[in-house]
């Protein structure tokens, strides 16, 4: 998808745009500071390096976009105004995403992947097929699983929007994040992020108690690799350890839930 | 995607006015089709109505509701899964939630709705294709699926402009159980049986509805069928899940003493609309329900079928599927 051209004078610049100037020494850190909660992602980090030839590149997006040129201001953000005709150039926008807002200026062509990935800079979730058809870009709606692909990012406006980076508490992966690690549930790692938001979903969806039944509800998340088993195995492991997740929507523990 | 305008309707009366009065509007629901298809150019409205924050103004459009006579009263932005869930559909019609189930994935269920089900679009691959041929996307361009491959195509209600299936599982279920759509437009609101909703191609396969530009469908009524708790939906696809049909039966029967007292039958995968089977279901009334009753209604029910070059297939698989699904309903307690 053709995301536009220029961003408008007050857009804090895309994340593409942008990773050319991150060499300068106040954005090097020691890496110890991972573990101060500063992010640092391997986007980020490989782009810089090679722009800089540095070593350990860490920046948080945010912080980058204040840098870079003045934030639209609270009022701009108001809301899109129900009724109104907006577009097609960019417009505020407010998404709600793992419980933080996102000030984003968007074309209201833009899809929520297109705008997670290159507006709000979570490129967890992935971009496979772009066309519905391979589960990669699944994210949580209100909790509930959707292809993020086919969600233009103006239709969940204030919405809760869960992502897979919204899955792990600090440092503590969620449940079947680390059932995905001790199965060995993947190869290259691509489809991943959407076979765990699908997989975290179906916890509380009405999915029945058979391998079978997971590989149906499964059956949108496609798998280049072909780890299904594990992943079935995965899925499995998670239920089993959280009794009774199986049999309704409203039964999940609360632990297993992320949105 | 070209650039578009949007806005955000507010009630069902703002919305049909922003999209009546402007040709190039369309309303966006669930967005599986109308974002898939604007993303590969073969849909192409200038301006969005996105509808599916009426439900907060207008609660109705989200509810299934059981009225006082016995019908099922969906709303139009009732998601497929909450539709092929609600213990109402399961219990009294459970070929309607069989057929929601058997469509695409848990993801696309989640966001589909059911107006935008009854909207959904060909998944013909010429269709598809804007360099090619095809007169439902550009009338008058020609037909590329007829000396094509057309392997997935239709063998029943084709036209030598268009042979394209339509795709959903939803509407053949609806289709069996008399379904109506209501539908609210710039002159008010008015309702329109399933059966007559779709159209077969003829001379303008570019229509696919009866629908006029601006019309809101408000929800469907199912009309109370107490035997349609006897009742299935067969789908034979090319993989166990996450396919298209290549022909599928919704299937209702009423049987006393062994005799068969009402029949529904509808086919899917092999139409170019969801495909009521009228020959069939009178056949199969009156009649013991053995599988030699069932295989006379599946002979009568694929009669007028015309194969294409790739799909002669799809004639002797309707056939099976129909007494496959009719030998199922039959043993139903």
């Amino acid at each position: 998808m053709d995301d536009g051209d220029s961003p408008s004078e007050d857009l804090p610049p895309r994340r593409d745009d942008s990773a050319p100037d991150l060499g300068s020494p106040a954005d090097t850190v020691d890496p110890a500071a991972l573990y101060r909660g500063i992010e640092l992602d391997r986007r980020t980090f490989i782009a810089a390096s090679i722009a800089a030839g540095l070593p350990y590149v860490v920046r948080d997006h945010r912080k980058w976009a204040s840098l870079a040129g003045a934030p639209a201001t609270a009022e701009q953000f108001g809301d899109v105004v129900e009724g109104a005709l907006v577009g097609p150039a960019a417009v505020p926008v407010e998404l709600m995403i793992n419980g933080a807002s996102h000030r984003l200026r968007l074309e209201p062509r833009v899809t929520l992947l297109d705008a997670l990935r290159d507006y709000a800079g979570l490129t967890g979730t992935k971009k496979g097929c772009d066309q519905g058809q391979c589960g990669a870009c699944t994210v949580h709606i209100g909790g509930t699983r959707v292809l993020s692909c086919l969600t233009l990012a103006m239709s969940v406006r204030g919405r809760p929007i869960t992502t897979v980076e919204g899955l792990a508490r600090g440092t503590t992966l969620h449940p079947m994040q680390q059932a995905f690690v001790d199965h060995d549930a993947f190869q290259c790692g691509y489809c991943t992020p959407g076979q765990l938001m699908s997989a975290v979903a179906l916890l509380h969806e009405p999915c029945g108690p058979s391998a079978s039944d997971v590989r149906e509800c499964m059956s949108g998340n496609i798998c280049r690799c072909g780890a299904y088993p594990n992943i079935v195995a995965a899925v499995q492991d998670v239920r089993a350890s959280h009794a009774s997740t199986h049999t309704g929507p409203a039964s999940a523990p609360a632990s297993l839930r992320r949105s | 995607m070209r650039p578009v305008t949007y806005t955000a309707a507010a009630d069902v009366a703002g919305a049909i006015s922003a999209v009546a009065g402007n040709p190039d509007a369309a309303y966006l629901g669930g967005g599986t089709t109308l974002i898939d298809l604007m993303k590969i150019d073969v849909m192409a409205p200038a301006h969005l109505v996105d509808v599916t924050g009426i439900q907060s103004r207008d609660p109705r459009l989200a509810r299934i509701d059981e009225m006082g006579d016995g019908r099922l009263r969906i709303g139009a932005l009732v998601s497929n899964s909450d539709l092929a869930h609600h213990p109402a559909v399961r219990t009294r019609y459970p070929v309607l939630s069989e057929a929601l189930l058997s469509g695409a994935t848990v993801q696309l269920r989640n966001m589909a709705t059911v107006a935008g089900n009854l909207l959904q679009r060909t998944r013909c691959y010429y269709f598809r294709d804007t360099a090619s041929p095809c007169n439902k996307r550009q009338p008058g361009t020609g037909c590329s699926a007829t000396g094509g491959y057309n392997r997935m195509h239709a063998v029943l209600g084709g036209s030598d402009q268009c042979i394209a299936t339509n795709p959903s599982d939803m509407c053949v279920a609806l289709s069996a159980l008399d379904a109506v759509v209501r539908v609210r437009g710039p002159a008010g609101e008015r309702t329109i049986a399933l059966v007559d909703f779709h159209r077969v191609p003829g001379d303008s396969p570019e229509q696919d509805t009866v629908l006029e530009h601006g019309d809101f469908i408000v929800g469907v009524d199912i009309p109370a069928l107490p035997f349609a708790a006897r009742s299935h939906y067969l789908k034979i696809r090319d993989r166990s899940s996450y396919a298209f049909a290549l022909a599928s039966v919704a299937a209702a029967l009423d049987i006393q003493d062994d005799v068969i007292r009402g029949a529904r039958l509808a086919l899917g995968g092999v139409g170019t609309k969801p495909w009521r089977a009228r020959e069939a279901e009178l056949i199969l009334v009156g009649r013991p329900a053995t599988v030699d009753t069932y295989r006379e209604a599946a002979t009568a029910a694929l009669r007028d079928a015309v194969p294409q070059r790739h799909n002669a297939f799809k004639i002797e698989l309707a056939k099976r599927t129909i007494v496959r699904a009719l030998t199922t309903v039959g043993r139903m307690v």
